[in-house]
């Protein structure tokens, strides 16, 4: 672990300022070949956030360091990171929630790292393209009730922000991106899936290459959503139910058959 | 850019004390654990479960009616422990307690194979709408139970017995109708809640069923000490340590 650097080491308090807490920051350091987590004492205020403690790093220590972000607002969903160890959005997170603690500041595990805390996520917008867009019964625009785009309307609050995606262990932990969609990618498919005027049938896709099987409900997806979706509960287990409607349920099979044939 | 070397230091405090993260999935086996082991005591070790005129959830229903009397829990208990045990919470929290997989979110876990749920047996999860509709048929004799819990020799009363029953057969029916099977079941699996006039009273069930649904796993867990506390109360009826007080 490298020494920590000090504000001193930058730029020094003006004089006559109050004195603020530090707190230490240790941020990956690196890029897809080796890296290191490096710690920096970061002077802090109320309200900042880990992205602002970033920020101050790239101002006064170090211009090197890269850091993905947009709108600083928790609506981009660029500057996902993990924090202690814990997918979280560097936004988002307040340093005083560690006050008396090292704030570990990593790169999001589950993708391939590019520099520092910039990770690759296009094999995301790859999986885009292997869902069949929205086919509509008829051209736009549609008249609908809200009450049958209010399923949709959750799922569309998606920021793409993708630490559902770090946090889903088939992803993170068991190298499963040949196999599963992921979380992100289920309530898409959802929301394609549940909207009235949709005609396009994904459950074999869901059965098949998306791989919805290997999910098993374990909720982290939904636990990390910044923007609060009932991921699991609202779109995977709906979706789970509608491939056993087809796969695992001989008596739905059979009334599907009498309408249809 | 925010100006730290001028503002004071945080005086927010922090958000709320957080559990360690080994917590929930230890605390999901012991209480998981603990019931599984009294399940089987109870199950394998006794002949009947009813006191006078209670009947404990894990002789419902009364098999020895119908002239079974071998082992007669083990021919009721199978389909509550299945509607469980391939219930969507629940499977969260055995994943997360029992095979760490994962233990809790963001943890590492071990290296294997994994399958998830594509294979046999945790495949055979995907039947759990079949154990529901077992589920409500168990739940049909439970409210039957329940009536005649307050019907007593004398006619009706109200004895403690008869309220833990009812307080019981109601937490189970929460958590049997908030069940996300039945929510698909009854709306969920349609893609217009307006097309047809069916659909319309479709949506108003899914609505309802979606709202004790949000509070799924708290029923599950609930319920769950509701049958054990229901079976221990008569059990010790039966063993003469409690006496019931007849409160009507």
């Amino acid at each position: 672990m490298a020494q920590p650097q000090t504000m001193d080491q930058a730029a020094a308090p003006e004089a006559g300022a109050q004195q603020a807490t530090d707190m230490t920051l240790s941020v990956f350091r690196g890029d897809a070949t080796a890296g290191e987590e490096r710690e920096y004492r970061v002077p802090v205020g109320p309200g900042m956030v880990v992205l602002d403690a970033v920020h101050w790093l790239q101002a006064n220590v170090d211009s090197t360091i890269a850091c993905r972000w947009n709108c600083k607002a928790a609506r981009c969903g660029s500057c996902s990171a993990d924090i202690n160890g814990h997918p979280g959005l560097m936004c988002k997170t307040r340093l005083d929630d560690f006050v008396g603690q090292v704030v570990h500041v990593r790169p999001m595990r589950t993708f391939p790292i590019i520099k520092d805390l910039v990770t690759d996520v296009s094999w995301n917008y790859k999986v885009a393209k292997q869902i069949q867009p929205f086919t509509p019964a008829q051209p736009a625009p549609f008249v609908m009730y809200q009450r049958d785009v209010d399923r949709g309307q959750e799922f569309r609050r998606c920021i793409e922000c993708f630490l559902c995606q770090n946090v889903c262990h088939v992803l993170r932990e068991h190298s499963g991106m040949d196999r599963y969609f992921g979380p992100r990618f289920m309530i898409k498919i959802a929301e394609l899936e549940m909207h009235p005027m949709d005609t396009a049938d994904r459950v074999d896709l869901l059965a098949g290459g998306g791989g919805l099987g290997f999910c098993n409900i374990t909720k982290c997806c939904q636990e990390v959503c910044p923007e609060h979706i009932h991921i699991t509960d609202n779109a995977i287990i709906p979706l789970k139910e509608r491939t056993a409607d087809r796969y695992w349920d001989p008596i739905r099979r059979l009334f599907r058959r009498r309408r249809t044939g | 850019m925010a100006t730290p070397a001028t503002v004071p230091a945080p005086q927010r405090a922090p958000k709320g004390w957080k559990l360690p993260w080994w917590v929930e999935p230890t605390a999901t086996v012991v209480a998981l654990g603990s019931f599984g082991l009294y399940s089987i005591w109870e199950v394998f070790f006794h002949t009947t479960g009813r006191f006078g005129n209670y009947l404990s959830p894990f002789f419902s229903p009364d098999v020895t009616a119908w002239g079974i009397h071998v082992i007669p829990a083990v021919w009721v208990v199978w389909v509550p422990l299945l509607f469980r045990a391939s219930c969507y919470y629940y499977r969260k929290e055995y994943y997360r307690g029992f095979f760490a997989d994962p233990a809790a979110c963001a943890r590492p876990e071990r290296s294997r194979v994994y399958r998830g749920e594509t294979r046999f047996p945790l495949s055979l999860n995907n039947l759990h709408r079949f154990m529901l509709y077992l589920a409500i048929v168990v739940i049909l004799f439970l409210w039957d139970d329940t009536v005649r819990a307050f019907i007593f020799p004398n006619g009706f009363g109200v004895g403690l017995g008869s309220l833990i029953m009812l307080g019981n057969v109601i937490l189970l029916s929460y958590y049997t109708f908030s069940c996300h099977a039945f929510r698909h079941l009854v709306g969920g699996g349609l893609d217009c809640f307006t097309c047809r006039a069916r659909a319309v009273t479709r949506y108003g069930l899914w609505s309802r069923v979606s709202a004790w649904n949000s509070h799924h796993g708290q029923w599950a867990w609930i319920s769950m000490f509701g049958v054990w506390a229901t079976d221990v109360y008569i059990r010790l009826l039966i063993s003469g340590v409690l006496h019931d007080p007849r409160l009507i």
